[in-house]
């Protein structure tokens, strides 16, 4: 046997790394592995061009600053913390929004048609929880595009050849092998437990296999599908990242679940209206009559109540997204002011969002995505009336925990291994499905960036712990991979021999309803107390459910009992994480605890998996965890690192609230300057 | 109110490729702002047939963002290729009609209604359907553009793959080998990248021929059925004068 070299094991296998997922967290962590010589195995459920990332709208952003505001990475760090209600590492945060403007500069390189100005630069547009033009967009469908941008560069890497130690071509080697329409089942893990490789099952022949690999990425995306209906895609169940969780990996802030204060309601998916809308000038309000019985263009101005520029007139209509919801929750709820239905006469659980007073033209170069998605759902036109929205679940904040490794000037060490890191050594995860970079509440537009970012950063992480590893996967021995893969497949035989009463779809509808209505916007701990029962009790019955298809090949109700499984997991982890946390912050919002409590809380919810009893899973809470990094050992707790932006109330009633920087340029600027 | 109605769906059933075909018959309750795709997701959560009452297996469909921008849930529908999600009941059926459900026909099938698409992402390997960056590192803001580059760029940007185009192309059979008029387009979206335009030649030259642009009969029904709007028919003309002129001038420049 040869000595194991930067590109084969010993036994002369080509050395690959597992990314699972091909959204932009997983394509770009694969880019980078690529460009740092590391061959990749992809694996996607949906073919990747597919993947969730395509549902984007409004924009990604970046301190560019090309409309002579004064933006700067700093001021996009101090108010990614504000807005997440300061709860995110701030390291982590600085490196993002220090790379902000080369991404988008990248993102352009590579072809992404993104809006220009008159001058053929790029064009940037407003977005939430900030006062500057940040985000720049492609139309209304920008995640498409850069979704597609990334996805061609890695379908580059699909021919370009691999090369040994002497720079020739490996006959039958490409840098990237796609595996689609593969779903990850679970971890290989050897005796140290270090991350081996995973077992994935092929959706088309069901068979299920067991790959090696140096080190695994999950970039899973995030877990909206246990909310039932939201704005996500079908496959967001979260499944990958609660089979990670019941291998050990810890996860984190599960709680902050992102509601976006703007979707049309129907009766399969909850369809956004990016916040876009708002960032162009769209307004948004209720009539003042709560009986209006007339359309709503034709409602006098006088006699409209916009409440978000009343109540916070420094952001108006672009605050935060859970202070948007909780608003528009407070006025259809509490206050029963929703847009009045003469037909049902009722008042519905919608409130106006009104662009009609934009020309259609700029609406249509700048929005036409998702007013094309209003018109041909709801069957209005949105350049006439105002749209009919009201808030659905979008995004989790929390998710698999990260490591990160800090510099002395409280940024980031660029490269270090323990970046992206969890805590399973071998184990990494970029884009949603980790927790890293918005604490208790995500900014719009930030999300494609931490995709990325996260991509950029685990890339040439994992490429440092593989340099550094010990013993290649590849050398690991069968027995490891014939275990796993037998496991698995006792698992799956398992599932096909389901044949309770329990309808696995019907039993996820009910599990969803409970957690949108008492697991969202607003929470209160006898109805948490309720969920976490009912939470067992549909735990118990999913295992009394009906496979009710034995079939061979694709099998989609086989699946889903695993994914309906590994959704109840993580609906624990999120339930309990919002019971335990007495206090207001962010997306978690407790009327009887309504302030932010910072001497008790400004800390992760650190999740760990423990098999009860009964075989339910339980959650054990840590505020501290240990993990070995190439036999070193690295210890952390759950305190957030605030060493850059020092915590403050959050007051989105004031305009430039969010970033003190901001307010000083202000200041120091000549008295004729009044706003940026 | 309206008073509860029913949605009829008639699907095509078959396990595989070579296994043989039926169709099952479900009703379910009608909802507000139904698609065909909420539909199914009823159908599953009680999966009998309307007609025999029989207890059958789940159908299987492909679907991920419902909102007509991943391209997954393409399908015939009442005979005519289009995507699932955006398919409203009230305006497939606005009198409560049967609505048949079948695969594509041009793509070889997985189950019921999922077939393989996977050649139409190696079409894109084929056309080197990407922008040849020297490294994701920083090198500094792309090349500037007009917003006119950018308006005739980004409708050609959003195909998403959906394979509409191809299912209606008379062209695209089992006796030929033609590519298609989606890969075609995104030749000369890449042709028109100020950076992309530099490996104009290679694209070209691997679409020239029978396979390729040639391959053409002009009968237009990619335009009809895009979902995209994407201006198909325009894209194989310019793409094919590209084409003639590289191949009669081409040696000049090389
Ligand atoms: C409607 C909508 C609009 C949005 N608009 C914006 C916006 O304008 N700006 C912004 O910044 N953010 C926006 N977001 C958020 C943003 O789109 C997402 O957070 C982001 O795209 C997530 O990317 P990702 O790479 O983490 O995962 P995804 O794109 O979700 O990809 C996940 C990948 O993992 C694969 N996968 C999952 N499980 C498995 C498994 N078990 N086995 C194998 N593969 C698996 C999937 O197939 C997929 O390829 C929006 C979100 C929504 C829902
Ligand atoms: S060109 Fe249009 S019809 Fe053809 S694959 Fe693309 S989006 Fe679908
Ligand atoms: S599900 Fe994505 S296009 Fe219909």
């Amino acid at each position: 046997m040869a000595a194991k070299t930067a590109i084969r094991s010993e036994s002369g296998k080509v050395r690959r790394v597992i990314v699972v997922g091909g959204g932009l967290g997983g394509l770009m962590t694969a880019i980078k592995l690529c460009e740092a010589g590391v061959p990749v195995d992809l694996f996607s459920l949906v073919p990747v061009k597919r993947s969730h990332s395509v549902c984007a709208q409004g924009g990604i952003n970046a301190s560019v600053n090309t409309k002579g505001e004064g933006d700067s990475p700093r001021i996009h760090l101090e108010e990614t913390a504000y807005g997440g209600d300061f709860l995110a590492n701030q390291p982590p945060i600085k490196g993002m929004t220090d790379a902000a403007p080369g991404i988008v500069y990248m993102l352009d390189r590579m072809g992404v048609p993104f809006n220009r100005t008159p001058e053929g630069l790029l064009d940037f547009r407003r977005f939430g929880g900030t006062l500057f033009h940040r985000t720049a967009f492609a139309g209304a469908t920008t995640g498409q595009q850069l979704l597609y941008a990334l996805d061609e560069q890695v379908r580059r890497y699909e021919t370009v050849e691999v090369e040994d130690e002497n720079g020739m071509a490996i006959p039958g080697e490409k840098m990237v092998r796609k595996f689609e329409f593969w779903d990850m089942l679970s971890l290989v893990q050897d005796g140290q437990g270090v991350c081996r490789g995973i077992v994935a099952q092929d959706l088309k022949s069901m068979q299920i296999e067991a790959f090696p690999g140096d080190a695994v990425c999950l970039a899973t995306g995030g877990p909206g599908i246990i909310f039932g209906k939201s704005t996500n895609s079908v496959i967001n169940t979260g499944t990958a990242a609660s089979a990670a969780y019941q291998q050990g990996a810890c996860y984190a802030n599960g709680e902050f679940i992102q509601v976006h204060p703007t979707a049309i309601p129907a009766a399969d998916k909850l369809r956004l209206i990016s916040e876009s809308a708002r960032g162009e000038g769209g307004r948004v309000w209720v009539p003042k009559n709560p009986k209006e019985s007339r359309r709503g263009r034709e409602v006098p101005e006088s006699e409209r109540d916009y409440f978000l520029e009343r109540r916070y007139p420094g952001y108006g209509n672009l605050v935060p997204r859970d202070i948007a919801s909780r608003e528009l929750f407070v006025t259809c709820f509490h206050e029963g002011r929703g847009v009045y239905n003469t037909r049902t006469a009722k008042n519905e659980s919608e409130v106006y969002l009104d662009l009609t007073h934009i020309p259609k033209p700029t609406l249509k170069r700048k929005l036409a995505g998702i007013l094309e998605i209003y018109e041909k759902f709801v069957g209005e036109d949105p350049y006439d009336n105002p749209m009919r929205v009201f808030p659905a679940v979008h995004y989790s904040m929390g998710g698999l925990w990260v490591d990160f490794e800090r510099s002395a000037d409280g940024g980031l060490v660029h490269g270090s291994p323990r970046n992206q890191a969890t805590n399973i050594p071998g184990l990494y995860a970029a884009g949603e499905v980790e927790y890293q970079y918005h604490g208790a509440n995500r900014l719009g537009a930030n999300s494609l960036l931490s995709c990325i970012w996260g991509g950029m950063a685990a890339g040439p992480a994992i490429a440092s712990y593989r340099n550094n590893m010990g013993s290649s996967a590849y050398d690991a021995g069968s027995n490891l991979f014939d275990g796993a893969k037998k496991r698995e497949q006792a698992k799956y035989e398992a599932i096909l021999k389901m044949d309770g009463p329990e309808n696995p779809f019907q039993l996820h509808a009910e599990l969803g309803q409970m957690m949108l209505i008492d697991v969202t916007i607003e929470r209160h701990n006898d109805r948490l107390d309720q969920v976490l029962a009912k939470i067992e009790e549909i735990d118990a019955r999913s295992r009394k459910v009906s496979v009710l298809d034995t079939s061979s090949r694709m099998n989609q109700s086989a699946q889903f009992v695993r994914h309906l499984q590994n959704m109840i997991v993580l609906a624990r982890v999120i339930a309990q994480g919002a019971r335990n946390r007495d206090e207001s912050r962010g997306a978690h919002f407790k009327p009887a605890f309504k302030e932010r409590d910072d001497a008790n809380w400004q800390r992760s919810t650190l999740a760990m998996h423990r098999e009860g009893t009964n075989g339910h899973g339980q959650v054990n809470y840590v505020r501290e965890l240990a993990y070995n990094l190439n036999g070193t050992q690295v210890n952390v707790s759950d305190a957030v690192d605030v060493g850059l932006v020092k915590p403050r109330p959050r007051k989105y009633e004031t305009a430039g609230a969010a970033s003190a920087t901001a307010a000083d340029d202000k200041a120091k600027a000549s008295p004729s300057t009044t706003s940026v | 109110m309206s008073q509860a109605k029913n949605v009829k769906l008639k699907i095509k059933r078959q396990e595989s490729a070579e296994g043989p075909a039926r169709y099952d018959h479900f009703e379910v309750q009608w909802l507000p702002q139904m698609n065909v795709i909420s539909a199914l997701m009823e159908v599953r959560k009680n999966p009998v047939t309307s007609d025999t009452k029989e207890k059958v297996a789940p159908v299987n469909w492909e679907s991920n963002c419902l909102e007509e921008v991943c391209g997954a849930c393409t399908m015939l529908i009442n005979g005519r290729v289009r995507q699932a999600c955006t398919a409203l009941i009230d305006q497939v059926a606005p009198g409560g009609e049967e609505i048949t459900l079948e695969p594509m026909s041009k793509f070889p099938l997985v189950r019921d209604l999922v077939v393989d698409r996977s050649r139409m992402f190696n079409d894109l390997k084929t056309v080197k359907a990407w922008v040849q960056l020297d490294g994701t590192h920083e090198l500094g803001a792309g090349p500037r553009q007009s917003p006119e580059n950018q308006e005739e760029a980004y409708p050609l940007a959003r195909c998403m793959t959906c394979g509409s185009c191809l299912e209606a192309c008379p062209q695209v059979n089992d006796s030929s080998n033609f590519i298609g008029p989606s890969a075609i387009s995104q030749v000369r979206l890449f042709n028109l990248h100020p950076s992309g335009k530099m490996h104009a030649k290679e694209r070209l030259e691997a679409i020239m021929g029978e396979d390729g642009v040639a391959g053409c009969g002009k009968a237009q029904n990619c335009v009809e059925v895009c979902p995209k709007d994407i201006p198909l028919v325009d894209s194989i003309t310019q793409v094919s004068r590209q084409a003639t002129k590289h191949m009669l001038f081409g040696w000049l420049f090389s």
